[in-house]
């Protein structure tokens, strides 16, 4: 009996653990991607083709026309309505031609967006223009929403599944508990009930006591105490001031994922002072209006479940508020204010850093210390910063030599000196203080 | 057994019955300490809520929450431009060509500017004159963040806006009734501003343009019309000279707008065995002096009578010399070298007086001297004291009623200020066109706050033919105008005065690109007929006072032989001493007084600093009973005297210098002003008031005051004592005859009694490391070439985020200089008698008492100058003793420092032989005590961002410039391409105009450097220790050849 009761209470314990585990547990499941296929190819009423026109659309008029909102040119859905098709042939193939000629349409058209010029398409052909304009006709897809709503309820549809399963296992649990505890307690009442003299457990020195009088038990748990607070004091005080993983919120929600990742953006074309200056530079804002000139909302495809399309649009509108760019006219009102961005790699002044020895001379990628930024929707700092790290790699990295006149002569002598076919930059002198110091 | 001795504290313990005695054996202290007197109110103590508990609860919470609070670490923010320039990008430099005219300092230099900042000025190779930045020219940016200039137009003391004020000046001016208007300006050179002037004259009739300069050059202007018919300074290109005699011509300094140092320098270096001549009468010890090969103490007044002798002696015509014996046999030998050097002979001279100036250029007429170039007269100097006496002059009488004061501060710098004061009150309208609320601002009606001139546009006729351009490096930092803006304003001209300068300069540029010489900073047309040059630019102004009274060109001739009997018969002892006023390397005319870096800067000669003194001759200052002596803490203490001159008494603090021609002092201008700085640089006397009449010379009484002065002086010890292994010395014949071993001995060493050169490894403590991979810089620091001048101090302290420690530190020793340059007296006549006199030092008493004697310097010392700065050794002695390793060397020869890694134990700075290296007592940025540019954000903006700012309690020295020899290897690295010879350079090294400093690298066979180091005047600074530096120096040479 004495052992039943000993498993009895083990394995409520158990019991109990398990329960625990499964209520932390929060499971996440993978969502599937749901893409909605919103390029419905009808044929429009011109008979033009809808994917030709698409291809054309998107080489030819993007830069300036969208099909739903005024851009640079005017919104070019439902142009078909409002302007005659010959009159559409002859603009597009020479519009300065049509303005010069005094057409009263164009003219006002000119005038209307402050006199800037349509290029002149003479290559396009007839057909050519009716596959664009079919392509700008298709109307605005709306059930893109209503797709994805039903993407989230069956997400939704699954983990509710799962919900359930865990519940059912954990009142499973909590009944076994319960039996266990009461008939636990009908076998004592039984022994109660039958004279059955239960083992009355012996007072024993207390576990404490006992140790305390263990001298060498004592001696050792302090040394282990005092090891252990040692390495966690060292640990503590070797983090004070490294900020790996150092995530601030960002006036504009600007998200590497979407430039670097999605769109494929060349670092260095928005960090291009990486290439000549010890600074990578964060980019002025008119480097941003390069894109954003004619990009003032996401596509939405773009927008995830943490970040709504609203969201993104709202934070492309912080960008046009910062650099004055007014969208309805299409213009810089010129009331500026500068984005005040937090800096994330904070390297001490005494810390001498240049880019451009790292990425023009050493072709160092910036992954390699700004860890996947192109998979961060928030930039954060990948590399611990330490001195130890720009170190190790100092002594990993070889130099890059190859097709550089500078070290044709300092490599033959150096790599003969060391005996090694390839130099690290530590052999080149990449240790000595004074070269990051001063 | 025990002593019975009895020991004792006091005299009174013997006294046995002394009661205090006993009352001390009871008590520590005699008195009872007054405890009762705040803890005896037991009532309030006790009513207090706060008991010891709660104080403790309280310490312990606040200290907790304080800690606590400082875990988080700050955030950084990170602000790009909004629409960021094409040129700029952030962390490279951006370099423009500018000019500094300033009225006194005239150059065209380069500006280096990170972000849109500038930090450095440096020199502009493309200038062919002017293009050499004097110290006070590279510490000219920091006057630019001088946080104590004004931020915008006043009125009375009160802010106005622009528009008020043009409208009310505006209605004066026009409401002046007939009186007259009178511009009173420096000399601006510039071929616009004279354009706009005569504009102006024309649209506001009565008006009468007055240049002023503080520093007058008006003999030498008058002089130089009468014998050419035009108002301009000779011209001098020193570099052409081979004999040069100088009486009284500090060309080194400030001499007609200075710049002469490269010319004087290229002539110095011996090449093939000759190299210049150089004679100097002069009554101050100047920089010229220093340089001489031949110092000749002379006081002023007899100064003039050299000049005569000299032109008697040299041109066979004129009258005969009336000097001592002794001094005549000099002056023959000079006019002996002249002679014999026929055309590359020059002779120059600083006396202010019209005759010594025409004697002069007919001297150099009469040799053709190739240095003198006729046709390129200077014209950066213009000022008329004559029409600025008149000026005083009308003022006082009421016939001025408008006065506008551009560029110069006559409260300050004229003797007669208080004349000027009364005048002033007089004139209707006053309106100052300063930078700082200096004494002539604050009294007139009107601040047109200008921008300091690396914010403003201009031009610069340097001297005739050269042009120079100024632009503007950085915005507008207050709501500042320049004077030319405001001229065209008033003319009623809407044209900016960039466009307007363009437009002047159509003739000017003649084909050239008007963005090409914008770029260069310079153009140079020396092929223009004289007549189409007047055609491009208007005649400069200052000259219409004063034309009737200059003779017509035609007869000065004639009137030279009469000029030099004039001098001759100049008083030939005058009965007072003569004062020299002079201006100091430093400070020059005061301008900029207001910048720490030139006050901290010490003074080449005296090694004094935040001071100007009365300099006196050591047997004068015996027999006024002046003294200087060095204190217990080792700083130098001096005397007061009192000075007198007509009816004017400043006091001023002595030092004894040596050099001074008996019967003279000499004190720097400059100094003592009071209005529109800081009191940390409200140093110095100002001696302007001793200026009578603007004449440098004046005849005055000294006296003993009380007191004594605390110097600021860097240097305590002021003589070689015949250190042969600090400077090396020679004379040119010995260099030219004998083997190098004999004047430049490597020492050696004995080892198992065999003799050994110190640079041999066989008595090396230390494995020699193969330096001959990669790069290996080295410093060379020729002493023939160094004048001395200070450029490369300064160009440290820029370059480097050098502290400024103020006047008190500097007492303590405590400078923050990375680059030093000393300067060594002989104390005998020459060096070469230091030699001889301790060589020959025999026994102990002779040891004792001759050593003592070489202590003090000669009366008329040999000089030399000596920079040092931390010498890189290959074996340095402060690694070795780094408990931290905190220093340690690089494979490309430069002694590195990681300030982050010094615990400051100064063991380094013991240890080091050079005494180069530097220590932070102190946190001198953000500190009020330290309240100098690095004190406020202003300041500030002039630090190099490649160049971290040091903190306290750790230790700091040159570093070759590590941050600049990076760059060039990175820019290589970057184009893929080897590093070509002359691309590395340190700050110093680039500032040195003079050529004394060349730096590269070793490794290169072909360098200019390499050269160098095989050199046979080379030597290592104490190489006896084993060193082995990275700095070399090159043997001075001395040409001692008598004609």
């Amino acid at each position: 009996m004495k052992q039943v009761k000993h498993r009895n209470s083990a394995s409520k314990i158990l019991i109990l653990g398990t329960v625990f585990l499964f209520t932390l547990f929060n499971p996440v499941f993978g969502q599937e991607e749901v893409v909605a296929d919103t390029a419905v190819a009808t044929e429009a009423s011109s008979g033009g083709d809808v994917a030709k026109g698409e291809e054309l659309f998107k080489s030819l008029c993007a830069a300036c026309h969208k099909r739903y909102k005024k851009m640079t040119g005017p919104a070019l859905f439902g142009v078909t309505e409002r302007r005659d098709t010959e009159w559409l042939y002859s603009w597009i193939k020479n519009s300065a031609a049509m303005i010069a000629s005094g057409d009263a349409d164009a003219v006002a058209i000119y005038e209307e967006y402050n006199k800037t010029a349509m290029n002149a398409f003479p290559q396009l052909s007839n057909a050519d223009i009716d596959d664009i304009l079919a392509y700008v006709m298709v109307p605005k897809a709306e059930p893109v929403a209503a797709v994805g709503a039903t993407a989230v309820a069956a997400t939704d549809g699954s983990g509710v599944s799962s919900d359930v399963l865990l519940a059912i296992l954990a009142l499973v649990f909590l009944m076994l508990v319960v039996i266990l505890f009461l008939v636990n307690n009908t076998l004592k009442r039984f022994a109660e009930a039958n004279n059955i003299e239960l083992p009355v457990q012996e007072e024993r020195t207390p576990i404490w006591k006992a140790f305390v009088q263990n001298q060498f038990l004592v001696l050792v748990s302090a040394i282990f105490l005092l090891l252990a607070s040692g390495y966690f004091v060292y640990g503590y005080f070797m983090q004070v001031g490294v900020d790996q993983g150092y995530a601030p919120i960002q006036p504009i929600h600007y998200s590497h994922k979407i430039h670097a990742g999605d769109n494929k953006i060349e670092c260095k074309y928005c960090h291009s002072s990486a290439r000549v200056s010890k600074h990578s530079g964060i980019p002025s804002l008119n480097v941003c209006m390069n894109c954003h000139k004619s990009i003032s909302e996401v596509a939405d495809a773009t927008a995830t479940e943490d970040y709504s399309k609203e969201f993104y649009d709202g934070e492309i509108q912080k960008l046009y508020k910062a650099v004055g760019w007014d969208e309805e006219s299409q213009s810089y009102t010129g009331e500026t204010e500068p984005v005040k961005w937090v800096r994330i790699h904070n390297l001490p002044d005494f810390a001498y850093f240049n880019h451009s020895q790292h990425v023009s001379v050493a072709g160092v990628e910036c992954q390699k210390c700004h860890g996947p930024v192109e998979e961060m929707e928030i930039m954060y700092q990948h590399a611990p910063l330490t001195m130890g790290w720009c170190i190790n790699c100092h002594r990993e990295t070889n130099v890059k030599v190859a097709d550089n006149e500078y070290y044709e002569k300092i490599h033959k002598q150096l790599s003969k000196k060391y005996g090694v076919d390839q130099l690290t930059a530590a052999q080149m002198g990449g240790l000595e203080c004074g070269k990051c110091h001063y | 057994m025990s002593s019975n001795k009895k020991y004792w504290k006091s005299v009174e313990e013997l006294n046995e019955n002394s009661s205090i005695v006993e009352t001390l054996q009871q008590n520590e202290f005699v008195q009872e300490i007054p405890t009762d007197e705040f803890l005896g109110d037991k009532s309030s103590l006790e009513s207090s809520s706060t008991s010891r508990r709660d104080f403790l609860k309280y310490v312990g919470f606040s200290t907790a929450a304080a800690s606590l609070a400082a875990c988080e670490g700050p955030v950084k923010k990170s602000i790009p431009y909004v629409v960021q320039p094409d040129r700029i990008v952030p962390g490279v430099a951006n370099y423009y060509a500018t000019t500094i005219a300033d009225g006194y300092d005239f150059a065209s230099v380069l500006i280096k500017t990170r972000e849109g900042r500038p930090i450095k000025v440096e020199n502009n190779n493309l200038a062919t004159s002017n293009g050499d930045a004097n110290a006070r020219v590279h510490a000219s940016v920091l006057s630019l963040y001088d946080n104590t200039r004004l931020q915008g137009p006043k009125k009375g003391g009160e802010d106005i806006d622009w528009i008020t004020l043009d409208k009310e000046v505006g209605a004066k001016l026009a409401a002046l009734g007939g009186k007259e208007l009178v511009l009173l300006t420096q000399t601006f050179a510039s071929p616009s501003t004279s354009k706009l002037i005569s504009e102006f004259k024309a649209k506001y009739q009565n008006v009468r343009h007055v240049v002023y300069d503080a520093v007058s050059n008006s003999e030498a202007l008058d002089a130089y019309q009468m014998m050419y018919g035009e108002r301009a300074l000779a011209d001098y290109d020193f570099s052409k000279a081979n004999t040069i005699v100088s009486v009284a011509a500090d060309f080194l300094g400030d001499w007609q707008g200075g710049g002469y140092d490269s010319g004087y320098a290229k002539g110095r270096i011996p090449k093939n065995g000759k190299m210049s001549k150089h004679t100097h009468f002069e009554a101050n010890m100047s920089l010229t002096g220093a340089n001489a090969d031949k110092r000749i103490p002379v006081t002023p007044s007899e100064q003039k009578q050299v000049l005569a002798a000299l032109y008697t002696y040299v041109t066979g015509s004129g009258s005969k010399s009336s000097l001592g014996a002794d001094l005549d046999a000099q002056v023959i030998k000079a006019a002996g070298q002249i002679k014999k050097a026929g055309s590359s002979a020059v002779v120059v001279t600083g006396i202010q007086d019209i005759d010594a100036q025409l004697v002069v250029l007919a001297i150099n007429k009469a040799i053709k001297s190739k240095a003198f170039n006729e046709s390129t007269p200077r014209t950066i100097r213009q000022g008329d004291s004559k029409a600025v006496t008149q000026l005083v002059k009308d003022m006082n009488a009421g016939r001025v009623g408008g006065l506008l004061i551009a560029g110069v501060n006559p409260m300050y710098s004229l003797p007669n200020a208080n004349e000027f004061k009364t005048g002033l009150e007089k004139v209707s309208v006053s309106v100052a066109f300063s930078m700082h609320n200096d004494d002539t601002a604050s009294l007139c009606n009107y601040v047109a706050t200008t921008p300091h001139y690396l914010e403003s546009w201009g031009d610069v006729e340097l001297k005739k033919g050269s042009y120079s351009l100024m632009q503007p490096t950085i915005n507008p930092l207050f709501d500042t105008r320049q004077f030319q803006e405001t001229l065209l304003k008033w003319t009623g001209n809407t044209s900016t005065y960039h466009d307007y300068i363009k437009s002047a300069w159509t003739g000017i540029l003649g084909g050239s690109s008007w963005n090409q010489a914008l770029h260069d900073g310079v153009l140079v047309k020396p092929s223009l007929p004289k007549q189409e040059l007047v055609d491009a630019i208007e005649a400069p102004e200052g000259d219409v006072a004063n034309v009737e009274a200059v003779p017509a060109p035609n007869s000065a001739n004639q009137n030279v032989g009469a000029a030099a009997r004039r001098l001759s018969i100049a008083i030939a002892k005058a009965t007072s001493l003569e004062l020299t006023l002079y201006t100091k390397t430093a400070l020059g005319d005061g301008q900029q007084a207001s910048n720490p870096w030139l006050q901290e800067m010490p003074d080449p000669i005296t090694r004094a600093s935040w001071d100007n003194y009365l300099t006196v001759s050591k047997a004068d200052a015996a027999q006024l009973g002046l003294t200087n002596e060095n204190v217990a803490n080792g700083a130098l203490n001096g005397s007061y005297a009192k000075v007198t001159v007509g009816g004017v008494e400043v006091t001023v603090p002595v030092i004894i210098q040596p050099g001074q021609a008996k019967g003279s002092v000499g004190l720097a201008l400059g100094y003592g002003k009071t209005k529109g700085l800081k009191e940390e640089m409200q140093v110095g006397v100002n001696a302007y008031p001793l200026y009578q009449n603007l004449n440098a010379v004046q005849n005055v009484s000294v006296s003993a005051a009380e007191g004594e002065h605390e110097f600021a002086c860097v240097q305590l010890h002021n003589t070689l004592m015949g250190r042969g292994d600090i400077v090396k010395e020679t004379t040119l014949e010995i260099f030219n005859t004998k083997d190098h071993h004999e004047w430049n001995a490597i020492p050696e060493v004995s080892k198992n009694h065999i003799e050994y050169e110190v640079t041999s490894p066989e008595v090396d403590l230390w494995d020699e490391f193969d330096r001959s991979v990669g790069h290996h810089f080295n410093l060379s620091i020729d002493l023939n070439a160094c004048t001395g001048c200070g450029a490369c101090v300064i160009a440290c302290h820029a370059e480097n985020n050098v502290p400024v420690v103020g006047k008190s530190e500097i007492r303590r020793s405590r400078d923050m200089h990375w680059l030093r340059i000393d300067r060594y007296y002989s104390s005998e006549e020459s060096f070469e008698g230091d030699n001889e006199k301790k060589d020959n030092i025999a026994g102990l008493g002779s040891s004792l008492s001759e050593f003592g004697e070489m202590e003090s310097p000669s009366d008329n010392p040999q000089v030399v100058f000596q920079p040092v700065m931390c010498q890189h050794c290959n074996h340095a002695p402060c690694e070795t003793v780094c408990p931290v390793a905190a220093t340690s060397h690089g494979r490309q020869g430069q002694n590195h420092m990681a300030y982050n890694r010094c615990v400051g134990t100064r063991y380094c700075g013991n240890n080091c032989p050079y005494k180069v290296r530097r220590f932070n007592w102190f946190l001198y940025n953000n500190n009020d005590e330290f309240d100098y540019n690095m004190n406020n954000d202003l300041g500030r903006m002039v630090l190099n961002p490649d160049v971290v700012v040091r903190s306290r309690g750790v230790m700091e020295k040159c570093s070759m410039c590590i941050q600049m020899t990076q760059k060039t290897i990175l820019d290589a690295k970057r184009d893929g391409r080897p590093v070509k010879d002359g691309e590395f350079q340190t700050a110093c090294s680039a500032a040195c105009s003079s050529g004394a400093m060349v730096f590269g690298d070793i490794n290169d066979k072909d360098s200019e450097i390499a050269k160098l180091k095989e050199d046979n005047r080379m030597y290592h600074l104490l190489e006896h220790v084993g060193t082995k530096p990275n700095v070399m120096y090159q043997t001075k040479v001395r040409n001692t050849t008598e004609a």
